[in-house]
């Protein structure tokens, strides 16, 4: 057993948070979510190129890094401490999971930073089960006939490429698609933590042959466990920037004579958010170290993680914003930033009451 | 003790149903129905206003001879439930329910003849002016001063948060008129004309986008004495006594109510984590009968605090204790919303609300996607974070029961 982090992962951390610092501070990186794009292309090109962090879990043949779970462990948590908004988790982590040798060019596309993905798999009638039901892929001629639609996809708006998932009568497939193929067609939006998403509706689009990039539930199942573990990674970084920010808060604000951290009351609400964050800490890594496991035990393992960060989002999320009093009620302080995001990701990939039955269902069958 | 309502009560039910349907226009009906926070935006309250005012309703809680309606407690409890139930906006409690009382309780009759009927006809649309940068909980240590010039007040200083003053042409202030002993000493309570020479209001924008509460600046203005509330260097006496209306004024559970029915009719149109219809959802079902049983406790706790015996053994820690649970249990449901709307709740259309205020995020026109509930639920929810921090935050009202309580 070992939970330390290796010199090249430390190495990593601070290399990506300087840059980050350097080139996506809070100013810039909300600029960014309000331009009319709602993403920087610069930024994206840097991450490719600069940092070369697009290709982190593609494989060194495919122009990447071949890096691990941990070392993406290691990312996604400086990219929530930054809020970064570009489609990092979907392109990243979910293209560069879904592909496999077949896709080495779309591997290599991830890594060039010429790809950005959007992970189209929610519906209308399935709330957060993660399966297809009302998405149908038909057999043609010359590959595959998709029909269907999906909600709130995340990055829809400015990705190249969709993954969408679809059944082939049954059985469920994840299927390439180009953003703008003809037949697609989206509604757009920004959502609340300043990034961009649409309802997308699939009528009659032809794709090849090729464009099937996995078929039966358990790639999807296992897909989305992925991003789900790595969006956990990325719930801690958000997280340690809003304890950080509210005891430098409470530290620096007087009221009545002194600094408001020294009411005892608001010292145990601190200490409640800084085990919170240790306990989430502790079920993202152990989420995290589970992805290759099989799959009832990874199931379970990220169920848990993300009942545990949902919960500590909210708890961390409003009492940052309580302890900031009228300050955390402003668009001016970086906290109330942090927490719209904190609530985008309690019900991204499944709410606490949907993984806390999944855990039950999952557990009562092994 | 009865918990029934009486045939009289049943009677007034009927009659203020009857009221609502005939007066309440779609628009009206839509600006109080989907309003994206607590408040309501002030053209359409004001136009509501306007509507009450012919029927001498809009201060139900004022005594008869300053224009309120004379109901019993279970009256006004039955108007604010049909109320928001029949999706009427809410009207401005700056004026009606916070500095109405101040000048009623400590104004003069030149005060009362001049201001209470312009309050009551929307005439005059009211800010209050109390906390400053360094100034929030602390309240007394606040700074604004007035210094005095004849028969007026000259007032430089600087206001934060304060609630549509963009829309107010009157506002109440707390302003410094000397500096004693104690902090509480030396505070006067003015009345300030939002468009005096040297006001200036700028725009502060919520986490939800929106402009509802503004920074005031004060720049040498030019207030007459005589719009001073009680006497000078008084008005704490004046503030305390408005901050009780302000916490305990208005009862929670029948909006609470009426939220809970709404939440229970949209989860029964909506798919559930389990296949069936999210309000057949165990999880979901429990927390809908949980939020349920603690509003039930709350009426009855609110019925108990109204009626004039005062509840438990610290009456003067109720109006605390209600603004905990009412704020606590608003904040819970626009939780429960939240959970609702599903993966609809990450999407940010304040278009498919009624918003208070000017909306500064990028943000779509006019279509939506998804149920308006879920639409509207990201806001309420992000905005409602504040009801525990605004009126007092609920760390204080803990630290007033706790004194009160002699501990
Ligand atoms: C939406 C909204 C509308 C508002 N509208 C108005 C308005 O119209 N007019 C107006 O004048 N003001 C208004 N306010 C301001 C409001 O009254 C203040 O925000 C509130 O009094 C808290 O003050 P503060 O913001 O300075 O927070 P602070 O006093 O700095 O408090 C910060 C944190 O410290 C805690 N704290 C402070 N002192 C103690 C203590 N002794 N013990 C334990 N904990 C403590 C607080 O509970 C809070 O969690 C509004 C605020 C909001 C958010």
């Amino acid at each position: 057993m070992d939970f330390i982090f290796t010199d090249d992962q430390r190495q990593l951390r601070d290399a990506l948070r300087g840059y980050l610092a350097r080139n996506n501070g809070f100013s810039v990186r909300t600029a960014t979510a309000r331009s009319a794009s709602g993403w920087s292309d610069s930024l994206w090109r840097g991450l490719a190129g600069d940092l070369g962090i697009l290709g982190l879990l593609a494989p060194e043949a495919a122009r990447g890094i071949g890096g691990n779970a941990t070392d993406m462990m290691v990312v996604m948590e400086e990219l929530g401490a930054n809020l970064l908004v570009e489609p990092y988790l979907e392109t990243a982590v979910i293209g560069a999971s879904a592909f496999g040798a077949a896709h080495a060019a779309e591997l290599a596309g991830i890594a060039t930073g010429d790809l950005r993905i959007a992970f189209a798999w929610a519906e209308a009638g399935t709330r957060f089960d993660r399966l297809p039901r009302d998405t149908i892929a038909l057999r043609t001629t010359v590959g595959w006939r998709l029909d269907g639609g999906k909600i709130v996809v995340t990055a829809a708006p400015m990705a190249t490429h969709f993954l969408v998932t679809a059944r082939i009568g049954d059985e469920p497939a994840l299927f390439l698609v180009e953003a703008g193929a003809t037949g697609i067609s989206q509604h757009a939006f920004p959502t609340i933590d300043g990034r961009r998403a649409a309802d997308v509706t699939l009528d009659a689009v032809a794709v090849p042959d090729g464009a099937l990039v996995a078929r039966g539930g358990e790639a999807i199942e296992r897909l989305c466990d992925i991003a789900t573990a790595m969006l956990g990674a990325e719930a801690l970084g958000v997280m340690r920037v809003m304890l950080d920010d509210t005891i430098a808060f409470t530290k620096e604000r007087r009221q009545f004579g002194q600094a408001i951290a020294s009411f005892q009351v608001l010292q145990h609400r601190m200490v409640d958010m800084y085990m919170q964050l240790e306990l989430a800490t502790s079920a993202v890594y152990r989420a995290v170290l589970s992805l290759d496991a099989e799959p009832v035990e990874r199931a379970r393992a990220v169920s848990a993680m993300k009942v545990m960060v949902a919960a500590a989002c909210r708890f961390i999320g409003q009492n940052a914003i309580q302890l900031h009093g009228g300050m955390g009620m402003t668009d001016e302080v970086a906290v109330t930033h942090y927490f719209r995001r904190a609530t985008v990701i309690e019900s991204e990939f499944g709410s606490a009451d949907w993984h806390r039955r999944r855990f039950a269902a999952l557990s009562r069958a092994a | 003790m009865d918990i029934a309502w009486s045939a009289e009560e049943v009677a007034f039910q009927g009659e203020v149903r009857a009221f609502l349907g005939d007066k309440l226009t779609d628009d009206l009906r839509a600006s109080g129905a989907h309003m994206t926070s607590v408040y309501a935006d002030p053209g359409h309250a004001r136009a509501w206003q306007a509507i009450l005012h012919e029927k001498g309703w809009v201060a139900p809680a004022w005594p008869v001879e300053h224009g309120g309606t004379g109901w019993s407690l279970a009256q006004r409890y039955i108007w604010q439930r049909e109320r928001i139930a029949a999706g009427a906006p809410p009207v401005s409690p700056m004026g009606v329910q916070m500095c109405g009382p101040a000048i009623i309780g400590h104004g003069s009759d030149e005060q009362k003849a001049f201001f209470l009927p312009r309050m009551l006809s929307g005439e005059h649309f009211w800010c209050q002016g109390y906390s400053e940068t360094g100034s929030g909980s602390d309240l007394a240590s606040l700074q604004c001063r007035a210094e005095e010039d004849g028969d007026d007040l000259i007032v430089t200083g600087q206001k934060l948060w304060s609630t549509h003053a963009h829309a107010a042409n009157w506002g109440f202030f707390l302003v410094r008129t000397a500096t004693l002993d104690r902090p509480q000493k030396g505070i006067t309570f003015l009345l300030i004309d939002m468009t005096s020479p040297g006001v200036t209001v700028v725009p502060t924008v919520s986490p939800a986008g929106e402009n509802i509460q503004n920074e005031i600046f004060l720049d040498a203005v030019r207030v007459p004495k005589a719009n001073v509330v009680g006497a000078i260097g008084d008005g704490w006496t004046v503030a305390k006594y408005l901050l009780e209306f302000e916490r305990g004024g208005a009862a929670y559970a029948p909006g609470l109510q009426i939220d809970l029915d709404e939440i229970k009719q949209f989860a029964s149109e909506v798919r559930g984590d389990e296949g069936g219809r999210l309000i057949d959802d165990a999880a979901f079902a429990d927390a809908i009968a949980q939020a349920r049983i603690d509003v039930m406790a709350l009426e009855i706790f609110e019925f108990r605090a109204m009626s004039d015996a005062g509840a438990g053994r610290y009456p003067h820690a109720i109006p605390s204790l209600m603004k905990i649970r009412g704020t606590e249990l608003q904040q819970r449901i626009t939780e429960l919303r939240l959970l609702a709307a599903g993966r609809y709740g990450m999407a940010y259309q304040p278009q498919a609300g009624v918003s208070a205020g000017p909306v500064h995020f990028p943000h779509g026109e006019d279509a939506f996607v998804g149920p308006r509930e879920a639409a509207i639920a990201p806001m309420r929810y992000v905005s409602e974070r504040a009801a525990s921090i605004y009126a007092g935050t609920n760390e204080i009202q803990r630290n007033i029961i706790a004194k009160i309580m002699g501990l």
